[in-house]
C-alpha cells in the first residue's frame, strides 16, 4: 500500500511540474512577441513615414469573437471532463477545434483584405509588414492549439479518468493563452495604428 | 560519530519497477534519463569543442604566417586554402563558425546541458526530470543543430561568415559574400533548432529544480550549483525567444524581400529594393539575447566552482546568501546592459550613459563572487585535485578578464577599444576561459558520478598547467595589440603598415595556442580511456557534501533504489567543529551530529534548540 501511496505522489509531483513547465513555456512563446513588440515601437518611431498607415481590417474584430467563443466552449469541455461526461466532453471539444478553423480562415481573409489595399507583406514600411508577422507567429501557433485540441479529444477514450483531466487542464490553459495572446496582439495593433 | 555511510540500500523495496531491462536504443540512444542525456550533451559538446578549438588554430596559422604556404592544408581543405594559404573568405568563415561553436554548442549546450542534466535531480533529490521525454527531444534537437552546423562546411559556398554575431545586412542578403548564402541559411536553421532545444531544456530545469525537490530541500539548502543553474535556466528563457523573433525577420529579409533591416543598398552592383530598414534593430534584438548569454555561459561556471572550492577546501563556502544574491544581480542586471555592445552605432549619449551605469554596476555582484571564493580558500585545508585547479584557475580567469570588463563598459573608453583584439581579449578571458575551467572543473569533479570510474590526476595536471598557461600566452598579449587599435577579424596583419610590427607578437600566440590544443590531448586520452579503465570510483570519492554522493555508483534508473533521503542541512557542512569528520552530508539529520551542532542550525525550532541544550548540559558541552 505504502508503495502505491508514494508512486501515486510521485506522479502528482510530475504532473504539477510539466503544468508548472507549461506556463514557462508560455512565458518563452510571449517573449517572442514582446521581442516584436519592442521592435514594432522603435522602428515606427524612426520616421514620419513609419507606422502601421491603415485601419486594421474588420475581420479582426469576427476572429476575435470567434476565438473568444471557442474560450468559452473550452471552459466547457473542461468542465465536462471535471463531471465525467465525456460525450458532452467531446461535443464542446469539436465545437473549440471549429471555431479555431473558423479563427484560422479569419486571419487569413484579413491578410486578403489587406493585401487588396495595397498594405503587402513586401514592404518598405516594416511597420507594416510587422501585422502580417505578429498574426503569422499567432497562426502558427493556433496550428499547435489545433494539435492539441485533437490530442485532447483522442484522449477522452484512451486515457483513464485522471489523466484524461490531467491533459484537459493543459490543453484549455494553453488554448485560453492562445486567445488572451491574440487579444494582446490585437490591441497592441489598435493603440498603435 | 555520525552515519556517513548510505543505509538506503538496504531497503530493497523497488517500488517503481525500473530494473527491467531496456533495450539498446531506449538506453543509449533515445534515452529519456538525465544522467545518459546529460553524457549525451558532454560528449557532443567536446566533440564540439574540438572542432571548433580546431577552427581556431587554422586562423591562427593564416595570422601567425600570413605570407607562408603549408601545402598540407590544402590537402584537406581544399580550394578554401589554394596554394596552402587559407582564402580570405573562408578566414571569416572560420572566426564565425569558432565563434558561434564555442558560445552556442560548446559552452551553453555542453556546458548547462551536461551539467543542469546531471546534477539537477541527483542535487534536488528526485528521480528524474519533470518531463524526460521533453529532455530527450532537447538533446536530440541540439543533435541535430550540431549535424546542421558543421555540415555548412560541406556546401560549395562555404559556411557563414559574417561573425557570430551575423550582423545585417551581411547576413541578410544571400549574395553579399559567399558566406551569405546557403551557409548562412544553415546557420539560422541549426540555431533555431538550437534555441528550441535550449527553451526545451531550460523549461525543464526550472520546473524540475521548483516542484521536485526532496522532502527538506528548502531553497535555502540547496547546493550554488542548482542555484546557478536554476538562474541561468530563467535568464535563458527570458533572452533566447527573442533571439528567434530576431531571426524570423532576417529570414524574412532574406527570403521573402521584407525590409526589417535592410535600407539603400547596392550589393555587386545591383540597387536592391529594400527601404526603410534598420541594421540596429537587429542588434538590439540580437544583444538583448546575446548579452544575458554570455551569463548564461558563465553563471553555471559559478556554480560549478562554487561547489569544488568548497569542497577541496574542506570548508563552507563564504557568504553563501551573498553568492545567491549575486547570482540573482547578474541575472537581473544581464537583462538591462545589452546596449554596451552598440555604443559605437550612434545612439544618444544619454542612453549610452543608462547603459554604461547598469554595465559597471554589474562588477559589484561580480566581486562579492570573486572575494567570497578567496575567501573560501583563505585559510582552508585545500586537496589540489583537478577539479580543485581548474576552479581556481576559472576565478583567475574571471578576475583578469573581469577587470577589462571595466574599461570596455566605459562608453568612452569603448569608443576607442571597439572591434580591436581588447575586446578578444577581454571576452576569451572572462566568459571563454573562465567558462570551460568551470566546465573542465566540472566534468574532473564529477567524473566519477558520470562514468563510476574516477579520471588520471596526473595527466589532468599535465592538462591544467598547459591549458592554464597557453590561455594566459594566447590572450594577455591581445590587450596590448588592442590598445595600439589592431582591429579584430583582419586577415593578414602584413597588409597594414601600423599592424606590422604585431606579426611577431602574433607568432607567439599561435604558438601558445597550437601547444594549448596539444595540451587537450591529455584530456580526450584522460577521459576517453579512463571510462574503460580508469580505477573504479568510491561512492563518496570527495567526501562531499551534497545528495547525489548518496546514491550507488553503479547507475538506476530513479537513482536511488530506495526512498529518496530526506535533506535535514544546507550542503556546506564542512570542518564542522565539535564533529569527527570534516564532513556532514546534507542528509544526515542533527539527532546525529549532536557533538557540533550550532545555535543557528534550529532556524529557531524550539523544541530542537530544548533538545540540543539538554544535550549540551549532559555532556558538559559550551553551547
Amino acid at each position: 500500500m505504502l508503495d502505491t501511496q508514494t508512486e501515486t505522489d510521485e506522479k502528482l509531483v510530475q504532473r504539477k511540474a510539466q503544468k508548472f513547465s507549461l506556463w514557462l513555456g508560455m512565458l518563452g512563446m510571449f517573449m517572442m512577441f514582446a521581442a516584436w513588440s519592442s521592435g514594432f515601437i522603435v522602428y515606427s518611431a524612426s520616421g514620419v513615414d513609419k507606422g502601421i498607415k491603415t485601419l486594421l481590417p474588420d475581420t479582426f474584430i469576427y476572429s476575435t469573437l470567434s476565438i473568444v467563443v471557442s474560450s468559452l466552449t473550452m471552459f466547457l469541455a473542461h468542465k465536462a471532463a471535471k463531471n465525467d461526461d465525456s460525450t458532452k466532453q467531446r461535443l464542446f471539444l469539436l465545437i473549440t477545434f471549429v471555431l479555431g478553423i473558423v479563427f484560422f480562415a479569419l486571419q487569413v481573409h484579413a491578410w486578403s483584405v489587406l493585401t487588396d489595399r495595397g498594405v503587402y507583406f513586401v514592404n518598405n514600411n516594416a511597420s507594416q509588414s510587422f501585422i502580417y508577422a505578429f498574426t503569422g507567429l499567432h497562426l502558427a501557433h493556433i496550428i499547435a492549439g489545433l494539435i492539441v485540441l485533437v490530442v485532447a479529444i483522442i484522449g477522452i477514450t484512451k486515457l483513464p479518468k485522471d489523466g484524461n483531466l490531467f491533459r484537459m487542464d493543459l490543453a484549455s490553459i494553453f488554448w485560453h493563452f492562445l486567445d488572451l495572446l491574440w487579444i494582446y496582439i490585437y490591441v497592441f495593433l489598435l493603440l498603435n495604428q | 560519530m555520525s552515519s556517513t555511510v548510505i543505509s538506503h540500500s538496504a531497503e530493497h523495496h523497488d517500488s517503481h519497477g525500473h530494473h527491467h531491462e531496456e533495450s539498446f536504443i531506449r538506453k543509449y540512444i533515445f534515452s529519456g534519463d538525465h544522467k545518459m542525456i546529460a553524457k549525451q550533451f558532454l560528449i557532443t559538446g567536446i566533440i564540439m569543442a574540438v572542432f571548433g578549438m580546431m577552427l581556431s588554430v587554422l586562423f591562427r596559422i593564416q595570422l601567425a604566417w600570413p605570407d607562408k604556404e603549408f601545402p598540407i592544408l590544402e590537402v584537406f581543405l581544399g580550394k578554401w586554402a589554394e596554394g596552402g594559404r587559407i582564402r580570405p573568405d573562408f578566414f571569416l568563415s572560420l572566426v564565425t563558425i569558432h565563434g558561434t561553436i564555442m558560445v552556442f554548442f560548446v559552452l551553453t549546450a555542453g556546458l548547462s546541458g551536461t551539467f543542469s542534466n546531471l546534477l539537477i535531480p541527483y542535487q534536488i533529490g528526485a528521480r528524474d526530470m519533470a518531463s524526460p521525454t521533453m529532455n530527450m527531444l532537447s538533446y536530440w534537437l541540439f543533435f541535430v543543430a550540431s549535424v546542421i552546423m558543421i555540415g555548412s562546411f560541406f556546401v560549395e559556398s562555404g559556411p557563414a561568415s559574417s561573425g557570430w554575431t551575423i550582423y545585417p545586412p551581411l547576413s541578410a542578403v544571400p549574395t553579399a559574400i559567399s558566406g551569405s548564402g546557403t551557409g548562412m541559411t544553415m546557420w539560422l536553421i541549426s540555431m533555431v533548432l538550437f534555441v528550441a532545444s535550449q527553451l526545451i531544456g531550460g523549461i525543464n530545469y526550472v520546473s524540475t529544480i521548483l516542484n521536485m525537490r526532496t522532502k527538506g530541500m528548502d531553497l535555502w539548502k540547496m547546493p550554488l550549483t542548482i542555484w546557478a543553474f536554476f538562474l541561468t535556466a530563467i535568464v535563458g528563457m527570458l533572452s533566447f525567444p527573442v533571439l528567434v523573433s530576431a531571426v524570423v525577420l532576417l529570414i524574412f529579409d532574406r527570403s521573402a524581400g521584407t525590409s526589417f533591416y535592410l535600407s539603400d543598398l547596392v550589393v555587386q552592383g545591383q540597387i536592391l529594393p529594400n527601404e526603410g530598414g534598420s541594421p540596429i534593430l537587429f542588434q538590439h534584438l540580437f544583444w538583448f539575447l546575446g548579452h544575458p548569454e554570455v551569463y548564461i555561459v558563465v553563471m553555471p561556471a559559478f556554480g560549478i566552482t562554487s561547489e569544488v572550492i568548497a569542497t577541496n577546501s574542506r570548508k563552507p563556502i563564504f557568504g553563501y546568501h551573498a553568492m545567491v544574491y549575486s547570482l540573482i544581480g547578474i541575472s537581473t542586471l544581464s537583462m538591462i546592459v545589452w546596449g554596451h555592445h552598440m555604443f559605437v552605432t550612434g545612439m544618444s549619449p544619454f542612453l549610452g550613459g543608462v547603459f554604461m551605469i547598469t554595465t559597471l554596476i554589474i562588477a559589484v555582484p561580480s566581486a562579492v563572487k570573486a572575494f567570497n571564493y578567496i575567501a573560501t580558500l583563505w585559510r582552508g585545508n585545500i586537496r589540489f585535485t583537478p577539479a580543485m585547479m581548474f576552479a581556481i584557475g576559472m576565478v583567475s580567469f574571471f578576475i583578469s578578464g573581469g577587470v577589462t570588463g571595466i574599461f570596455l563598459g566605459n562608453a568612452t573608453l569603448d569608443i576607442n577599444l571597439h572591434d580591436t583584439y581588447f575586446v578578444i581579449a577581454h571576452f576569451h578571458l572572462v566568459m571563454g576561459s573562465a567558462s570551460i575551467f568551470g566546465m573542465l572543473c566540472g566534468v574532473y569533479h564529477w567524473y566519477p558520478k558520470m562514468f563510476g570510474r574516477m579520471m588520471n590526476t596526473k595527466l589532468g595536471y599535465l592538462h591544467f598547467w598547459l591549458t592554464f598557461i597557453g590561455a594566459y600566452l594566447v590572450f594577455f598579449p591581445m590587450h596590448f595589440m588592442g590598445i595600439d587599435g589592431v582591429p579584430r577579424r583582419y586577415y593578414a596583419f602584413t597588409e597594414f603598415a601600423f599592424m606590422e610590427k604585431w606579426v611577431s607578437v602574433n607568432l607567439l600566440v599561435t604558438w601558445a595556442a597550437i601547444i594549448a590544443a596539444f595540451g587537450q590531448v591529455a584530456f580526450l586520452w584522460n577521459f576517453f580511456s579512463s571510462i574503460y579503465k580508469g580505477k573504479k570510483a568510491s561512492q563518496n570519492p570527495w567526501q562531499a557534501n551534497t545528495l547525489e554522493w548518496t546514491t550507488p555508483v553503479e547507475h538506476i534508473h530513479g537513482n536511488w533504489p530506495g526512498e529518496i533521503p530526506t535533506v535535514h542541512r544546507w550542503p556546506y557542512d564542512y570542518s564542522k567543529p565539535g564533529h569527527g569528520e570534516d564532513f556532514i552530508p546534507q542528509h544526515v539529520p542533527f539527532s546525529e551530529t549532536m557533538g557540533s551542532n550550532l545555535p543557528h542550525d534550529f532556524e529557531g525550532d524550539e523544541e530542537a534548540e530544548r533538545i540540543q541544550a539538554e544535550w549540551n548540559a549532559q555532556n558538559g558541552r559550551k553551547d
